[in-house]
């Protein structure tokens, strides 16, 4: 995957969530009114509609709740095969994020395995990762 | 007849290929005439247009057309029309056209979804594709994980099934295969050779667990379906086919966030409409865009039980034309072409007419379920011929 990722353009909900791993660690939009996390983030908690909402840091760990091992080139730059995967954040009940599982043989993925947050930066975006412990 | 009841009435289908060199606007209006002739109806008693995604000015092929284009180029006079993404899939044209004619907005509807993918593709100078280095909206979720494709969203549904419910590939490989086979027996699939099982396992992975085949491909063509109000059928001669019931729910506007499709609620609100069940069906049109969105609409419909899809359908005999359940008999998208979801409610009317050829299915069908959609897209329609 050494192709250039596309960029997410940042704006004033999805900044926080983009460059946070410069300090390493995962953050997502926290309602200090009923502590649920909403994702997407969003100037408001979808479970509450509390504008009390703020970004919070969770633990970095979560467990593949579904995968994919990708063969397609979608472009010609694209190395293949990879493996996209839903992950369950812990600490952020319902959110399941898009990402991608590195660092392990594609077909060494599964459901259910648990594993943590790393990130990849490309200029000032983080990239949230995820690797087998 | 039923006057205050939405009915499909003239349906059309330009030529299917790809990289066609006709335009979109005359593929169009080659759909147009045809659903003309058979509704028996003119140009001048069209008053309404509707379409999906309307013109998609960031990726041309896709939606090369809007209704206003249409209006304008065939010069219709419109006393409603729409035009829209937001709604809940490309079917949902259709629910849209409904409301306006059983609301006395209009009484016949020109609803078209035209596909040009395959020619843009051949063509990026007229054409220009889709830029991707920087993401927005709901593709930032996705696309900066190289995960770029439905295919990719969907497989991650599908891998759950394989794990939990034990789907198998020679199950999934029957949505295709049965595609395949009935295309063989229609004359403007876009395929018309039949595909064995050796060659559906031995074919390539596009993303694990979906193959080549399991994928419907760019394809160029136009297929329109006529709406027309209960009160206005004394102006048309075919048969006019009832829309019994329609849905088109979603619960979370997200490809990611949910464990089930919108076509779970969606299906189960279309039962609520309806005095019809599942039993009561004589063919299904199931979106097959990719093969596993076909088995959760059959799960979601009630035809079998959350998880059950893969044993329903294996072996192929329950969903063959003449099976218990004729399913994606024109041959579906992975047969007959990428008609993006038109391509289901165009082929349940053909069945409902009898006007299947080669294809028919026996018997005297009087109902059809058709439905369009994955991930938070799905609408379903209950037709019914009285």
């Amino acid at each position: 995957m050494s192709m250039q990722r596309p960029v997410p353009r940042l704006t004033e909900e999805n900044r926080f969530f983009w460059t946070s791993g410069a300090d390493g660690l995962l953050r997502f939009m926290h309602c200090n009114d009923c502590q649920a996390i909403t994702h997407p983030p969003q100037p408001l908690c979808r479970h509450c509609l509390s504008e009390n909402v703020a970004p919070r840091a969770v633990p970095g760990t979560g467990e593949v709740y579904s995968f994919t091992v990708n063969y397609q080139k979608w472009m010609p730059a694209l190395d293949v095969p990879y493996v996209i995967a839903r992950v369950a954040i812990d600490g952020a009940p319902g959110v399941l994020l898009t990402t991608n599982i590195v660092g392990c043989p594609v077909e060494s993925v599964d459901i259910g395995d648990r594993v943590r947050v790393t990130f990849e930066q490309q200029g000032e975006i983080y990239y949230p990762l995820f690797e087998k412990p | 007849m039923k006057p205050d009841s939405a009915y499909i009435t003239g349906i059309g289908q330009s030529e299917v290929g790809v990289r066609l060199t006709r335009s979109p606007t005359l593929l169009t209006v080659d759909a147009v005439k045809e659903a003309l002739q058979e509704a028996g109806l003119t140009l001048e008693q069209i008053d309404g247009v509707s379409t999906y995604p309307g013109r998609a000015a960031a990726f041309l092929g896709f939606s090369p057309l809007g209704a206003d284009d249409l209006i304008e180029a065939m010069g219709i006079r419109a006393a409603w029309r729409m035009g829209s993404g937001e709604i809940s899939s490309q079917l949902g044209a259709v629910v849209a056209a409904a409301q306006a004619v059983r609301t006395g907005m209009c009484r016949h509807v020109i609803c078209f979804r035209t596909v040009y993918e395959a020619a843009a593709l051949a063509n990026p100078q007229e054409w220009p594709p889709l830029k991707r280095d920087t993401v927005e909206g709901s593709s930032q979720w996705t696309a900066p994980f190289h995960a770029y494709s439905a295919a990719n969203w969907i497989a991650q549904y599908a891998s759950r099934h394989v794990k939990y419910y034990g789907l198998t590939r020679e199950q999934l490989a029957q949505v295709a295969l049965n595609g395949h086979a009935n295309a063989a027996r229609n004359p403007r699939a876009l395929v018309r050779k039949p595909l064995t099982m050796d060659e559906y396992l031995s074919s390539r992975m596009i993303t694990t667990p979906l193959c080549l085949y399991d994928c419907d491909r760019f394809t160029d063509a136009s297929t329109v379906l006529i709406v027309s109000a209960g009160d206005a059928l004394d102006e048309v001669k075919c048969a006019p086919v009832r829309i019994d019931a329609m849905a088109g729910t979603v619960e979370r506007e997200s490809w990611d966030q949910t464990e089930f499709m919108a076509s779970s609620p969606t299906a189960r609100d279309l039962w609520k409409r309806t005095d019809y069940k599942p039993k009561d069906v004589d063919t299904a049109q199931l979106y097959d865009g990719f093969s596993f969105l076909t088995v959760l609409w059959l799960e979601a419909l009630g035809f079998c039980g959350t998880g059950e899809g893969g044993r329903f359908i294996e072996g192929g005999r329950r969903i063959a034309l003449d099976g218990e359940l004729p399913l994606n008999t024109g041959g579906g998208q992975l047969g007959a072409g990428r008609l993006h979801g038109f391509g289901f409610a165009h082929e349940a009317v053909m069945q409902l007419r009898g006007r299947g050829g080669d294809r028919q299915i026996p018997g005297d069908p009087r109902v059809a379920v058709c439905a369009s959609g994955g991930g938070p897209l799905a609408t379903a329609l209950l037709l019914a011929r009285d």
